[in-house]
């Protein structure tokens, strides 16, 4: 079952939470929200998935690596934003009303990550999924869960809780395993 | 009507025991913290019963039955005194100062209900 | 129908603590030459207090503690004993005592029998005047049955006698039949009632006082409006005032009602922002109701701020004690002097603040003050004062340790410096050279007490101290004494603000920081062989921190003298901090960026500003502390 999701952030968040409502009904599928970065597709874990917006201005932090661009106000509270396109060395990086920042609940904190765009999210059930490969281009193979494989589509499923609390990428005092 | 009674202690946790004792078994309760708190309310509401404990600051138990006394709606009123001694001295201060007798402390809730109702039913 | 009497144990613990403390009070504060009639009673009513309700409830053994202890000071209130100075360090023993016991019973820690059998033989022996015969430590070793929790008794203590373990009956009437029961001395039995039926009883007639000229009015209150506050309520009034009645309200729910009203301001400061676009002449009564919103929301905010707050005295009042003992230990006189006890802060600090106030006691009187006879010598008075000040200075709250002691030796801690290899120079400011013993594993003590002198702490206290958002300075006069100033943020929430623009970027700096703001004139700034700007401010040389180079930002000012310099000051070092220009003042509401990202070097927090957009707030200590160095390097 997929839900078609519009580019940009309007719309999503209903198939967001539609994706979560799905996630919860449970069964031996999971959940994914499937986004692009570069030449490559990702899929996350919907439940760790808390909305999707576009990129509004942010408050640069002195001193932090290039790809976290800073801290944005989410409705009173603060919360970084990271740029995984920088981190990932994608080249030409623009900021415009396309550019999609899919807020993430990881480990109790909220962070926000920018990407090329969202697609849409999927059901996998176990026999679409594919054990992890040796190799990946950008994302170090310890945060890969496995590969999934939809039609023609190939996703690389990441352990995105455990690639924001890393201490690669810089955003918590201390790595969080 | 529910009797009501006015409790004089300047322990917190006796004053409550005391309270949730007497609410329990349908009387209704007012607190005073020391004498001299119990003198203004005893004056704001007429209770069926005092119970006051002796050594308190401000004003000891003993001086609020004298006063209380001197007022019309108390010169008849039962009043206890709680007290850590039984022996004859307290009882004839107790009787001096005005009051209808004692209860010795510490007591337990249901030494507490019997007295009660055994002074106002 | 049976009541669960352990709902009222919290109560009574609570209670108890506080009579404990203010016993301990009463008796530091005897004249023991001439003790005050008062004082002695209220002392009494104290541990008669404890006494009535440890007997409700069953806690046998506080009971008998307080007990003989009650009698000691029955005596002494009645004259028929004389107050010796050894008698109050022993109630202090008690008090110490009867705290363990509390704790025994309120959350099951051991209680160190053979301490509690000691002090009551102790004060058996005061009670008779002479030392009593042998007193077997039996009572104290009675386990006390129905017990919610544990309590050990100590293996040291004396086999109890005529009591067997086995579950003892602990309604109050057995209480005396079993002290009767061990050797007990005499006096205690005697103060005991006959645990006989004459537990109650009505006197034969009721005495018919005649009337008075006052007649009461009855008022028509209902009964209802009059009655105590429901059951499970705590109505903690204290005697003090009859007026004086609280509400135990949890903590979570006063930071929630915190967070609400720095909502409010966010959200009011945004509609000031928004309505500052608009015609005030045609908006008239909107501009108007907008301003009555500000003040309103600035009292609501004063208000709900307020109830965190809580006066110093809670840990000032620790201290008569600590410098007692410590002194006492040390063969040291010392007299402890606190001013400005009720000053207010928010009881965060409160808690924080005492371990640090807690090893700057104890050090002023390890290496402070001197002995006597090293005072004598020097011709100052054998007893030494340490002083513990606290007031409010702007949005701050300072508080002060300052001994009249032996002072910091500059030498001293130089030469320790160079010997840890840490960089100094011979004319380094005083400030400089004090601020060193803040360095970790530094100590210029001759000798390790067990107090302090290992060097592990002073560096702790000032981490606790920048931890709570807050600075330390030192002053010392060789041969004269200390004076030690911490200063805090009166609140953890609110701050008050000048926003500052670099670039695009708009940056807030806590005004309590800031000296005073210039534009330098070009030739006022110069440069160090290279190394580090200064700025000459009124005959000073300033090193400047130019906030664009620390945060990398391009600045919109192509020359220095263009922009504005803002003079700050923490922990006796001056820094100019040089931005493009000056935006506003404003109340800020600090929000964290640890809760969702990590600590930012040079910022302290971040807050939302009326268009939004966060900003960040400039950790002015970390930004000085990091400039000195170059002014180091310099000199």
């Amino acid at each position: 079952m997929t839900q078609v999701v519009e580019a940009g952030a309007a719309g999503s968040s209903a198939a967001v939470k539609a994706g979560h409502a799905a996630a919860a009904a449970g069964g031996m599928a999971r959940e994914f929200l499937t986004f692009r970065l570069g030449e490559e597709e990702y899929g996350i874990d919907i439940l760790k998935v808390q909305e999707i917006r576009g990129y509004e201005a942010v408050t640069a932090i002195a001193n932090t690596p290039s790809f976290i661009k800073g801290v944005i106000n989410l409705r009173g509270t603060i919360i970084p934003i990271v740029d995984m396109r920088i981190k990932f060395n994608l080249g030409n990086v623009e900021y415009n009303i396309f550019t999609v920042v899919i807020i993430l609940n990881v480990a109790g904190r909220i962070v926000g990550m920018v990407v090329d765009s969202v697609s849409d999210v999927i059901s996998l059930s176990a026999e679409q999924m594919r054990p992890a490969p040796s190799f990946a281009a950008g994302l170090d193979t310890q945060y890969i869960m496995g590969l999934g494989t939809v039609d023609s589509r190939m996703l690389i499923l990441a352990d995105i809780e455990k690639l924001m609390t890393s201490s690669d990428m810089a955003l918590t005092d201390m790595a969080v395993q | 009507m529910a009797k009501s009674i006015l409790a004089v202690d300047d322990s917190a946790s006796i004053r409550q025991m005391v309270t949730f004792t007497l609410k329990s078994a349908g009387y209704d309760v007012i607190e005073a913290v020391d004498g001299e708190d119990g003198l203004a309310k005893a004056k704001t509401k007429a209770v069926d019963l005092v119970l006051t404990d002796q050594n308190m600051p401000r004003m000891d138990g003993l001086s609020m039955v004298r006063a209380l006394r001197r007022l019309p709606a108390y010169r008849t009123a039962p009043i206890l005194i709680l007290t850590t001694e039984s022996g004859d001295a307290i009882k004839s201060e107790g009787r001096a100062a005005g009051a209808t007798g004692w209860l010795v402390k510490p007591f337990d809730p249901k030494r507490l209900l019997e007295v009660v109702r055994k002074v106002i039913g | 129908m049976t009541i669960d009497m352990s709902q009222f144990y919290q109560v009574f613990f609570e209670e108890s603590a506080e009579l404990l403390g203010e016993m301990e009070r009463l008796l530091l504060e005897l004249d023991v030459d001439a003790p005050g009639k008062d004082e002695l009673n209220a002392i009494f009513r104290t541990a008669h207090s404890i006494k009535g309700g440890a007997g409700t409830f069953g806690f046998n053994e506080i009971t008998e503690t307080t007990h003989i202890l009650e009698s000691l000071l029955d005596k002494l209130r009645n004259d028929q004993l004389r107050l010796k100075s050894e008698m109050v360090d022993v109630f202090l023993k008690a008090v110490d005592v009867l705290k363990m016991q509390l704790a025994g019973r309120q959350s099951g820690s051991e209680v160190d029998a053979q301490a509690v059998a000691d002090i009551c033989q102790r004060l058996h022996e005061l009670a008779d005047g002479k030392p009593a015969a042998p007193v077997a430590a039996a009572p104290a070793a009675v386990a006390p049955v129905a017990a919610m929790t544990a309590v050990k008794a100590a293996p040291g203590a004396s086999a109890p006698t005529a009591l067997d373990p086995a579950p003892v009956d602990p309604s109050p009437e057995n209480l005396y039949a079993i002290l009767t029961g061990a050797a007990v001395s005499a006096a205690a039995v005697a103060a005991a009632s006959p645990p006989d039926a004459e537990a109650f009883g009505l006197f034969a007639e009721t005495p018919v006082q005649p009337g008075d000229a006052d007649v009461p009015r009855r008022r028509a209150t209902d009964a209802a409006a009059e009655a105590a506050p429901k059951t499970g309520r705590r109505a903690g009034d204290r005697a003090e005032a009859a007026e004086a009645s609280s509400i135990r309200v949890g903590v979570e729910k006063v930071d929630q009602l915190i967070n609400l009203v720095g909502e409010l301001v966010i959200t009011q400061a945004m509609l000031a922002q928004t309505a500052s676009r608009v015609d005030p002449v045609l908006y008239e009564s909107l501009m108007n109701g907008l301003a009555t919103l500000e003040r309103n929301t600035r009292d609501l905010q004063e208000s709900v701020m307020s109830i965190r707050m809580m006066p110093i005295s809670f840990v000032f009042s620790r201290f008569p004690r600590v410098v007692r003992d410590l002194a006492a230990k040390l063969s040291k006189q010392v007299e402890l002097k606190t001013v400005g006890e009720g000053t207010e802060l928010d009881k965060g600090l409160i808690e924080k603040i005492a371990d640090p106030l807690n090893h700057l006691v104890r050090n002023s009187l390890d290496h402070g003050i001197e002995t006597p006879d090293k005072r004598v010598a020097a011709g100052k008075d054998p007893k030494g004062t340490i002083t513990l000040r606290a007031f409010h200075q702007g949005g701050n709250i300072i508080v002060e340790v300052a001994d009249d002691g032996a002072g910091l030796s500059r030498a001293r801690i130089l030469a320790k410096a160079r010997e840890r290899g840490l960089a100094v120079s011979d004319d380094m400011p005083d400030q400089d050279v004090w601020q060193m013993i803040f360095e970790a594993g530094f100590s210029t003590a001759d000798v390790v007490t067990d107090v302090s002198g290992r060097g592990v702490g002073m560096d702790v206290v000032r981490r606790n101290i920048h931890g709570m958002g807050g600075s330390i300075e030192i002053s010392s006069l060789l041969g004269s004494g200390t004076c030690i100033s911490i200063r805090l943020p009166l609140t953890l929430a609110i701050l008050d603000g000048m926003s500052v623009g670099v670039g695009k970027e708009i940056f807030i700096i806590p005004l309590t920081y800031i000296i005073e703001s210039l534009q330098p004139a070009p030739g006022d700034i110069k440069t160090i062989s290279g190394q580090g700007r200064v700025v000459q401010v009124r005959g000073e040389y300033l090193p400047v921190v130019a906030l664009h180079e620390k945060f990398n930002l391009k600045s919109n000012v192509a020359d220095m003298d263009k922009g504005i310099m803002v003079i700050l000051e923490s922990e006796g070092a001056k820094t100019a901090l040089f931005v493009d220009e000056l935006v506003g003042q404003h109340q800020v509401v600090i929000k964290s960026l640890e809760t969702n990202y990590r600590k930012a070097q040079g910022i302290s927090g971040a807050t939302i500003m009326g268009d939004g957009k966060v900003a960040l707030i400039l950790d002015v200590g970390a930004l000085v502390r990091l400039s000195k160095p170059e002014l180091l390097k310099a000199a």
